[in-house]
């Protein structure tokens, strides 16, 4: 072990920052923080979970944000139908999110490179058109979600602090997951395709299978992001679906650092308190974020984890 | 004698006009040791990529124990005993030595749809790594990433890699390949170890290794073979001569 690591240690002041949130919130009386950090919490969330397949897996999905419109949608249209409990709007989002995977996986891990990143691009704005016509759900205006999932007294979405503390449990839970996982020997197998799939097709891997099954997975996770999206937001469109929405979830993950475990909630943080702070000094801040996002995966290999852990070894 | 290990049967493969393997037969019995030689484009990796399954034949036949594989997929190929190295280097390069090889271990385990144990902590799996690492000589490397060995090393992992699935057939595709001398010496030696546990396949351009070690040599030309014998046959044979070894390249001993 040793003994100091900047990574580590920043890491930690951040997760730190985050259980601490509320609090501060509270202290200071600034309520916008808290709103602020529910949405960086959950997309977090959604960049992990699409860390698990670029980062670890190798697999460039270009169309991650289908799965937080197919989890909030399933919130919205179960609410809409008079299904207001979380403990069936919940499984049906992650449900709905691993069917979604498990068609668009096999049909899009035929292909490699840049051919699976067009291909699963086309599937999410696929995705994004048929929610635009879906008339009975609002079609292209979305669809207000008026009563937050109702988890029968047990926790209280509506409640602000309740809400984040939510999202960032399951934050950590999705977390803790992909740590077991990456380490297990399902995950050795996948990052081993990562490294070099002629080599684990001759020691006797069925390439496809495993990658198949780690695409599920990490779909189901950004699924359960969707659908504490729809709830955070009262409101689920299909914009949460398009393209360039599957573009921020990549950049947040490059910008962390790509196959590290905190490297996308990093990413998360930096990138949407950048697009907060900057927007707010001009309305030309995409000048500013463009560059800096250029500079920082320029000079900074492997994202912000990568540039800490060089700070390390001086 | 009975049914040969490996048994190829009149195996075609083009490439456009090309006939990379022309009706090629051969059998490799238990325990022999078969060389295939031949000049550059004879054609041996071809025939090799037929034989592990990354590349599906237009005609003919692969059996491996009497069992047909000609149409099976490399991984399941490898679960019935059949393992290869690879001519150029190929391994999981941002992994450490011991992982590529208790991967293997792995492979052979049965499936691994195991999610939650730390796999790296499994001591079957890292027992059976370290036993193939110290059987090529690289134990003490276990630890060390891919990317930092040597060339040699390199080619000693490939073989531990192998080794690992408890093959029952060993298809090595030039495994001498960019050695030094000492570094060839030390493969040659560590070959004729392992010949006694399994039987193998041996591709390689080194002619003094090749006649070391090989019971058996086939000698392939613009995909065909000329000649399959012992190698004193395969020495005193003239289409040999002429073909492959050329005038002034004159075998000489080695024992």
């Amino acid at each position: 072990m040793k003994a100091f690591s900047v990574s580590k240690a920043v890491t930690a002041l951040m997760l730190v920052g985050l259980v601490l949130l509320p609090l501060y919130s509270y202290l200071s009386g600034n309520i916008f923080i808290m709103t602020l950090f529910t949405r960086i919490v959950i997309l977090a969330l959604a960049a992990a979970s699409l860390n698990l397949i670029m980062g670890f897996g190798g697999m460039m999905s270009f169309g991650h944000a289908a799965y937080l419109g197919i989890g909030g949608y399933a919130v919205g249209m179960l609410a809409q139908e008079g299904v207001g409990s979380g403990f069936i709007q919940f499984p049906v989002a992650i449900a709905a999110s691993a069917i979604y995977a498990l068609v668009i996986g096999a049909l899009s891990l035929r292909t490699r490179g840049v051919y699976f990143i067009m291909i699963t691009l086309a599937f999410a704005q696929m995705a994004y058109y048929v929610a635009s016509g879906l008339a009975r759900y609002g079609g292209d205006d979305g669809l207000t979600v008026y009563k937050r999932s109702d988890f029968s007294g047990l926790i209280n979405l509506s409640n602000r602090t309740q809400f984040y503390y939510l999202c960032l449990t399951c934050l950590f839970a999705v977390i803790f997951l992909i740590w077991r996982i990456v380490n297990s020997r399902f995950g050795l197998v996948v990052q081993g395709l990562r490294s070099n799939e002629q080599r684990m097709q001759a020691i006797g891997f069925p390439a496809k299978r495993y990658q198949l099954v780690c695409f599920v997975i990490s779909g189901m996770m950004c699924g359960l992001a969707g659908a504490l999206l729809a709830n955070n937001t009262d409101f689920v469109s299909p914009a949460v679906m398009y393209w360039t929405r599957s573009g921020d979830l990549m950049v947040m993950v490059i910008l962390g650092g790509m196959g590290t475990l905190f490297g996308p909630v990093m990413g998360a943080v930096v990138y949407l308190l950048l697009e907060e702070f900057l927007s707010q000094i001009t309305e030309y801040w995409a000048l500013i974020m463009g560059p800096l996002l250029l500079l920082i995966v320029l000079f900074g290999r492997g994202g912000i984890m990568g540039l800490l852990g060089r700070l390390n070894r001086g | 004698m009975a049914e040969p290990l490996l048994r190829v049967e009149n195996l075609v493969r083009r490439f456009g006009g090309i006939t990379a393997t022309d009706n090629v037969s051969l059998d490799v019995a238990a325990g022999e040791l078969h060389a295939i030689i031949g000049p550059n484009g004879a054609g041996k990796t071809t025939l090799i990529s037929q034989l592990t399954g990354h590349l599906e034949p237009h005609s003919g036949s692969v059996s491996l124990g009497g069992r047909d594989i000609t149409y099976l997929p490399a991984y399941r190929r490898c679960a019935l005993g059949l393992a290869r190295s690879f001519q150029i280097t190929s391994l999981l390069f941002d992994f450490t030595a011991a992982d590529n090889v208790a991967l293997a271990a792995q492979a052979h385990a049965g499936h691994s749809f195991r999610f939650f144990a730390n796999a790296r902590k499994e001591k079957g799996l890292r027992d059976t790594a370290h036993a193939a690492l110290d059987r090529v000589g690289l134990l003490h490397r276990a630890d060390v990433v891919v990317n930092r060995l040597s060339h040699g090393e390199r080619r000693e992992l490939e073989l531990a890699v192998a080794l690992a699935s408890k093959p029952k057939l060993l298809l090595l595709d030039e495994p001498m390949a960019g050695l030094g001398v000492t570094e060839s010496q030390r493969m040659v030696k560590l070959l004729q170890e392992l010949r006694k546990e399994v039987s193998i396949v041996l591709v390689e351009h080194d002619m003094p290794a090749v006649f070391a070690l090989a019971d058996r040599i086939s000698v392939l030309v613009y995909g065909r073979v000329i000649a399959s014998g012992d190698p004193a046959a395969i020495r005193a044979n003239d289409d040999v001569k002429r073909a492959y070894l050329g005038d002034q390249h004159v075998v000489t001993h080695h024992v």
